[in-house]
């Protein structure tokens, strides 16, 4: 599983431009759905399974990253609007790459002055992409960050495991599934996600399922001087209460702890305080979705180096499978 | 571009939720070029104009809104003057001084401002304290000439400035809905389009969000203008390099949006405009830009999803009462408009990745 999440948390894909992420996707899961169609906006959409519940499952393709402005008439170096929501205290220093594979540095200004201890404003960043030989970088191409995937025992580091991990969770639940869903199972794999959900939103009304599942990391309360919260990284699959777009109802989070206990998965309970993902606008898809979500736990997030545990996402695919290999009896 | 057309369209008072001015012109204007044409719940002017030919044809919704900024009277305080809540984006800082007509009537009034005899401060005044005197001595002389609700719009000065530009209040975007009149007066296109001119953008895309719903397009091109980044920044070193954002000038052509702060326009219809520029030889410029979003921002993601690109003529002073145009990205942007819709077919909408093997809605 190490090689899958590899290879699709280092692929390319910033919001709008998913396409790369999505032919591996394709490839992936081509022997493992019943069918698959790709909707307007570049949502890939897998079905397995007949009868039952109609349940939309989504993890996003897309990562944030950076949209190149116009470079500096003296010094060529690259302006740049963000794709999502940056960290400015991780920026300097980091690199971008853009479709063709080509790689830029970002600076900051007054880098060893007042840049080395405060947090500069995103507008004091630039991109360095100089090839020695006069190469420039076309105004509006996107770019996303880079580095290069690792493990640290069963720790998993990787940029755009936000939400390559999540894409992974869904493709190793397929394969678990083997075609043979108790319901009508629709794997999305959304686009613009970090830009403002907006891919789930029109997958969603385009589904109109009886249920939603996101899948996506969440945040961890086990870093020094954050946000508290419950969640820790090996603590097992999180499962959603409540985030700043979405209150999961209670039946849902009663059905999935007691799949869950059913199945000895180990699982914690999430609470978000700032951020939310896909479900919070598949619950508001028509007339309305029912829905939950199922969080990896992850450190260090919209960094490139964000922190995973192998053992929590091998839970998250245990309870996304046991879910959806039994009917579903839930209200409404 | 048609000047008359233009000057009916600037004059036109109509602030966001009450266009009723702006569409009548609009209506009048698009009589006879276009069918089923109809005013939706929201008050959006939607028609069709059948393609040239063919069945099948690709469905691709043109939009343009017709509402601009200006202001709601809000309450007449015991002295007459009259208060006023923003309708969408204003600029307090040009306001002290400001002619402006208010309500149905045009009643005529001016922001009061402390004249430079009685003191010097330069501070802006925010829009809550600013307040508007149309001449009477107390509430009753006021609620006589105005009530509370009436719009507040920019006094009407469009007039062409030599002959390249022109100048005038609510450019934005009485200029997306005249190249929008100005497309439907030509020759039918290879597509069926779908027509909507919107109500309420200023105050967020309000009538643009409903009408993928009526129209059902398998793509959309929004029109609007944009402003001009091409101000020299006063504040700038000028060897710095940063004095300006060359990305959005004036004569430059049409500004086609890669990213605003509500859409990322899908990349098979940037790189479809920006081919048909090129081989047409029009010049354009490219635009990203976390600040501002236009009604794109509501179509692409409406029903199940709608291809979205927006083609903006780049104007200076916008949301103010004499934004300036050229001329020349005005004709350079129906050019565009015009010679893409030519070159739509529906290859433009195939993934390329899309393995065939598979199932497809």
């Amino acid at each position: 599983m190490n090689a899958l999440i590899r290879k699709l948390a280092e692929a390319w894909g910033p919001s709008g431009y998913e396409h790369q992420v999505r032919r591996l996707i394709q490839e992936e899961v081509a022997d493992l759905v019943d069918d698959m169609r790709v909707d307007a906006l570049g949502n890939l959409i897998c079905r397995v399974g007949s009868g039952g519940k109609r349940v939309m499952v989504s993890a996003h393709m897309d990562e944030i990253g950076v949209m190149a402005l116009f470079a500096e008439p003296q010094s060529g170096y690259l302006r740049f609007e963000p794709i999502g929501g940056l960290l400015n205290s991780s920026l300097a220093g980091n690199r971008v790459r853009f479709e063709n594979g080509a790689t830029g540095v970002i600076g900051v200004y007054d880098s060893f002055g007042k840049g080395r201890t405060s947090v500069p404003a995103l507008s004091d960043f630039y991109i360095d992409v100089s090839d020695g030989n006069g190469g420039a970088v076309a105004a509006g191409s996107p770019a996303g960050f880079w580095r290069e995937f690792e493990t640290r025992g069963t720790r998993i580091i990787a940029k755009s495991l936000d939400d390559r991990i999540g894409c992974a969770v869904a493709i190793e639940a397929l394969r678990k599934l083997g075609r043979q869903a108790a319901n009508e199972v629709h794997f999305v794999f959304s686009v613009q996600e970090e830009v403002g959900l907006r891919g789930a939103r029109t997958a969603a009304y385009g589904i109109d399922p009886h249920l939603g599942i996101a899948l996506d990391v969440t945040a961890t309360g086990d870093e020094l001087r954050n946000r508290k919260m419950a969640v820790t990284l090996g603590g097992g699959a999180a499962i959603k209460v409540h985030d700043s777009g979405l209150v999961v109802p209670p039946a849902i989070v009663a059905w999935m702890e007691a799949c869950a206990g059913e199945n000895g998965i180990p699982v914690q309970r999430e609470l978000l305080g700032g951020g939310t993902t896909d479900a919070a606008v598949i619950q508001s898809a028509r007339a309305g979705v029912p829905s939950g979500c199922i969080s990896i736990p992850c450190r260090f997030l919209h960094t490139t180096s964000e922190t995973a545990d192998i053992r929590d996402v091998q839970a998250c695919i245990d309870l996304l499978h046991a879910l959806l290999s039994a009917p579903i009896d839930l209200p409404g | 571009m048609n000047q008359d057309l233009m000057r009916q369209l600037a004059d036109a008072r109509g602030v966001s939720g009450q266009e009723e001015e702006a569409r009548e012109v609009i209506l009048a204007a698009i009589a006879g070029l276009v069918e089923d044409v109809r005013v939706d719940a929201l008050g959006n002017v939607l028609a069709h104009k059948p393609g040239a030919a063919g069945a099948d044809l690709p469905r691709v919704l043109v939009s343009a809104h017709m509402d601009e900024i200006g202001f709601m009277l809000r309450s007449i305080d015991g002295d007459g003057l009259l208060r006023v809540y923003p309708v969408g984006g204003v600029d307090a800082r040009i306001l002290p001084g400001m002619r402006v007509s208010v309500g149905p009537a045009g009643v005529p009034g001016v922001f009061m401002w402390k004249p430079i005899h009685l003191g010097r401060e330069q501070k802006t005044v925010p829009l809550d304290n600013l307040r508007i005197d149309i001449g009477a001595s107390d509430r009753a002389g006021a609620a006589a000439h105005v009530k509370p609700g009436d719009m507040i719009t920019f006094p009407s000065e469009f007039t062409n400035v030599g002959e390249e530009a022109v100048r005038g209040k609510a450019l934005d975007n009485r200029a997306g809905c005249a190249l929008l009149v100005e497309l439907l007066q030509g020759e039918p296109l290879p597509c069926d389009l779908l027509v909507a001119f919107t109500t309420q953008e200023e105050i967020g895309l309000r009538g643009a969000s409903v009408v993928v719903e009526s129209l059902q397009p398998d793509l959309a091109i929004v029109l609007e203008s944009t402003p001009a980044h091409d101000l020299p920044d006063l504040t700038a070193d000028a060897d710095e390099g940063i004095a300006f954002n060359p990305a959005t000038r004036q004569g430059a052509g049409p500004v086609l949006t890669v990213m605003d702060s509500r859409t990322i326009v899908d990349p098979r219809l940037l790189n479809w405009l920006r081919a048909t520029a090129e081989e047409q030889g029009i010049p354009f410029q490219l635009k990203s830009s976390q600040g501002g979003g236009n009604d794109a921002g509501a179509i692409h993601v409406a029903g199940s999803g709608v291809p979205t690109a927006a083609i903006s003529m780049p104007a200076r002073y916008v949301h103010g009462p004499a934004a300036l145009l050229r001329v020349s990205d005005f004709d350079h942007s129906l050019a565009l408009l015009r010679a893409a819709l030519n070159a739509v077919s529906p290859a433009l909408l195939a993934h390329e990745d899309l393995s065939n093997r598979h199932h497809r809605e």
